[in-house]
């Protein structure tokens, strides 16, 4: 009965407010931030020592994140991004803590104290910032990439951290294992500490090679017996165990759940594995973000407000200048050094296990812990805030402010051709099949560099940037051809290259009729909806597998491809931009225009005067 | 004033400098559409009610291509097939083109002399072309004889080019502003014959 209760209680309020919240724009890890506030200290229904079990198992939802992360990042990508890894993430971790353990020594701590709040606050919340980036479609800009590369030093950087916060308690010890941060009860206690790096490395190895060598014979096995729920319990058996394995030996589990999605992100089991887990990632993602929100404690927060907001509204500060600092060294555009310094400023939900760990160790008094951790939930609190006034504020007024010197393109293109995913790659290779000038834009390293492989002139960089787009020749080209996979940037684009370049011919490949007529209003010469024709080419090939002669198929395809052409005009003044109720009864009329178009067969035979198989010879005078 | 519809059918615009001559002539006149068929339908999808429309409005339909196979390019021949229709064309409740004149308006690769009962092709344009003027009276239309356009890749070597031009823009006004002969001009075996003969220039020019 209990159980069934919390879960009717966190459910309904997860439903509700996501829900809210996405409507109004505000995403997801606010919604679940301010269910937990609904249901905990607002309400009531939750708190206290339940919410420190929901969050220990909330916590399991950090670890599959990190866990399908490394299944998307293959081990060579990781290599190509060692520099920012070690450059951006390296000296992230390594300013902010000295900036903020100065800050808490010129408060009047003792040092060790002060690195210890220092280190903690360093790190940012790799779920909030991950999330938001998925969510908004940002992952793959240089800022999100930059983003990306910073918590995953953070994440590694927190085996160090745990290891040194011991050696910084200066005050009374607590006996780990009693005290309540002792969740960290690693069996390496008391061991030397040669001894635990050695069993520590093995550990890794020992990760490593099952992956290679174990895990894909057995998914062989499991798929084979074709039982869906077998091979998600498979794949979360693989994270628990590497969590289990990588915290018994006293390594972060989240860390060990990544290497584990690392190792398996070369196998073939790689696309099954990532659907089949990531609706429990999202889940437990809003269980975490629910139970942060229910553990806000608001008598402490209202009795020591200023200090608390002061605290987050410092922490935030100072990371984010020194984020937008190291954009600036990095060279970042514009629009991502402000992506990049607004999202990662807050601290991170390791700063709950470190704070805990320091409390439990005697590093840091409770006291100060609790009201640590209140500003620490606060700076999460304020995150979506930063990210809406990045997409409000900064995001629109890039196209009119170009920060940095265009990337190298040395022969500008007749034309320019931006993305070269699916739709792109092949306009790409028509135009040099007929020895036109190319320049092809993309912001997928990866991609770049096989498209270079197969000798297209293909360069890394962010179409949506106004330099690049100079630097691409875009003053002179004829056409540009905007084949972007995002929609919402696929449309900026081209009101920026309409606005910019009025000599240019812009061809736009459009996701479907809506997208269509926003690409027209962008300013658009030319549009294809992307699925089309492709849709259209498997319409025919099905009417031909139901035993329609080749050419009649062909000829309802052709009219059925000029009907939906003028629907598209005939819609278009019924489009305000959403789906009105003239539109809808405009598109009830043109279907069942359709049908009657569809029925009539125009190659019945009747428009031939001297045609063989006419059922009314009598039509004809000569015979 | 009557209304001219040009239906012109060449795949290779680009390399043939008469057709493009003349085109670029007949576009300029007033009273005078011209059709691309194969920029318009470069897929051969060639939309039935749009192109019937188009007939219904004219009185005088103009095919210009080249001759292939002592024929049409094939767009010209998939236009027939598909708008010709019956109850269109033909057909009890289908006279929309009664009393309409057709003429062909055609480049040929050799000299008028392969186009003769005793040349290379051992018969004329107008025979060769019988198909179309078959269709033509089928349709209750009259079909005027053929305007040949010979050795049309030498012509602006040979400087006969400006003269097939205004000659063309000439035949085109004339049809246009009723002073063509209608009768003499469907009655010659070639129209180039009889062209100055069918063209009445004062009742052009009053």
């Amino acid at each position: 009965m209990g159980f069934f209760q919390d879960a009717f209680i966190y459910l309904l309020a997860a439903v509700v407010a996501v829900t809210v919240s996405h409507r109004l724009g505000l995403g997801s890890v606010l919604g679940y931030l301010f269910a937990g506030i609904a249901i905990g200290p607002v309400l009531g229904y939750v708190g206290g020592s339940e919410t420190e079990t929901v969050k220990h198992f909330a916590e399991f939802g950090v670890v599959i994140m990190l866990f399908l992360i490394g299944l998307e990042l293959e081990p060579h990508m990781i290599w190509r991004m060692r520099w920012q890894l070690l450059g951006l993430g390296g000296l992230q971790v390594a300013l902010t803590t000295i900036a903020l353990t100065a800050a808490v020594m010129a408060v009047g701590f003792a040092w060790q104290a002060a690195l210890v709040i220092g280190m903690t606050l360093a790190l940012s919340s790799t779920a909030i910032v991950l999330q938001t980036l998925n969510e908004k479609g940002w992952m793959r800009s240089r800022g999100g990439q930059s983003a990306f590369s910073v918590l995953l030093f953070q994440d590694i950087a927190v085996i160090p951290m745990l290891a040194v916060l011991p050696l910084l308690a200066v005050g009374a010890p607590v006996p780990l294992d009693g005290g309540e941060g002792g969740h960290h009860g690693s069996i390496l206690e008391g061991y030397p500490g040669w001894f635990q790096t050695l069993v520590i490395l093995a550990t890794i190895a020992a990760i490593i090679l099952a992956g290679r060598f174990l895990v894909r014979p057995a998914f062989r096995l499991i798929a084979a017996a074709q039982m869906r729920e077998l091979f998600t319990a498979a794949a979360l058996l693989i994270v628990v165990s590497t969590a289990l394995l990588m915290d018994l030996v006293g390594v972060s589990a989240a860390l060990g759940a990544f290497l584990a999605g690392v190792v398996l992100s070369t196998s073939e089991y790689r696309h099954a594995l990532e659907s089949d887990i990531d609706p429990f990632k999202g889940l437990l993602l809003g269980l975490f973000f629910i139970s942060v929100g229910a553990g806000i404690d608001f008598g402490l927060l209202f009795s020591e407000f200023f200090l608390i907001i002061g605290i987050a509204v410092g922490v935030i500060l100072v990371k984010m200048l020194i984020l937008l600092a190291l954009a600036g060294i990095f060279r970042m555009p514009w629009q991502d050094t402000w992506m990049f310094g607004l999202g990662l400023a807050q601290a991170g939900e390791f700063a709950f296990v470190l704070f805990g760990f320091a409390s439990a160790s005697g590093a840091l008094a409770g006291s100060l812990v609790e009201i640590l951790i209140l500003s620490v939930a606060v700076t999460m609190l304020l995150t979506p805030a930063l990210f809406i006034l990045f997409e409000r504020y900064v995001a629109p007024r890039t196209v009119s402010s170009a920060a940095r010197p265009a990337d190298e393109i040395p022969e500008p293109g007749t034309v320019v051709i931006a993305g070269v995913g699916r739709v792109g790659q092949i306009i790409a290779r028509l135009m040099m099949a007929e020895n036109y000038k190319i320049v092809v834009l993309d912001h997928d390293p990866n991609l770049v560099e096989r498209m270079r492989e197969t000798g297209v002139h293909s360069y890394y960089g962010d179409a949506t940037r106004p330099d690049l787009l100079e630097a691409a020749g875009l003053g002179e080209a004829e056409v540009f051809v905007a084949a972007l996979d995002d929609q919402a940037q696929q449309t900026a684009l081209v009101r920026h290259v309409a606005e910019h370049f009025p000599k240019c011919r812009i061809v736009a490949r459009a996701f479907d009729r809506h997208h269509l007529y926003e690409l027209e209003k962008a300013g658009a010469h030319a549009i294809e909806r992307e699925a089309f024709e492709g849709a259209l080419a498997l319409g025919k090939r099905t009417l031909r597998e139901l035993g329609l002669h080749p050419y009649q198929a062909e000829q309802k395809v052709r009219a059925f491809r000029r009907h939906d052409i003028q629907t598209v005009s005939i819609l278009r003044e019924y489009w305000t931009g959403g789906m009105g109720k003239k539109y809808v009864t405009a598109v009830r009329e043109r279907l069942d225009e359709l049908m009657q178009v569809m029925r009539s067969d125009r190659l019945a035979g009747k428009n031939m005067p001297d045609k063989d198989f006419s059922p009314s010879r009598k039509e004809d005078p000569e015979r | 004033m009557a209304r001219v519809l040009v239906l012109f059918a060449h795949p290779r615009t680009d390399r043939s400098v008469a057709n493009t001559a003349l085109i670029a002539a007949a576009r300029t006149m007033p009273g005078v559409e011209l059709v691309d068929l194969y920029g318009e339908y470069p897929d051969f999808d060639i939309d039935i009610d749009r192109e019937q429309q188009r007939l219904v409005d004219i009185d005088c339909l103009v095919m210009q291509h080249p001759v292939y196979w002592y024929s049409s390019p094939a767009l010209l021949k998939e236009w027939q097939d598909l708008v010709l229709e019956h109850g269109f064309a033909y057909g009890a409740d289908g006279p929309a083109l009664q009393g309409k004149s057709l003429l062909q308006v055609a480049t040929c690769g050799t000299d008028r002399d392969a186009y003769r009962k005793k040349g290379k092709y051992e018969n004329d344009l107008r025979t060769l072309f019988s198909p179309f003027e078959q269709t033509a009276k089928f349709c209750g239309m009259r079909y005027l004889a053929p305007f040949g356009i010979f050795s049309a890749e030498d012509a602006e070597k040979d400087g006969r080019l400006d003269k097939i031009v205004t000659d063309y823009s000439r035949l085109l006004g004339a049809i246009r502003d009723g002073s063509l002969d209608l009768e003499k001009a469907a009655s010659a075996p070639l129209l180039n014959d009889v062209l100055d003969d069918a063209i009445d220039e004062e009742a052009a020019a009053g």
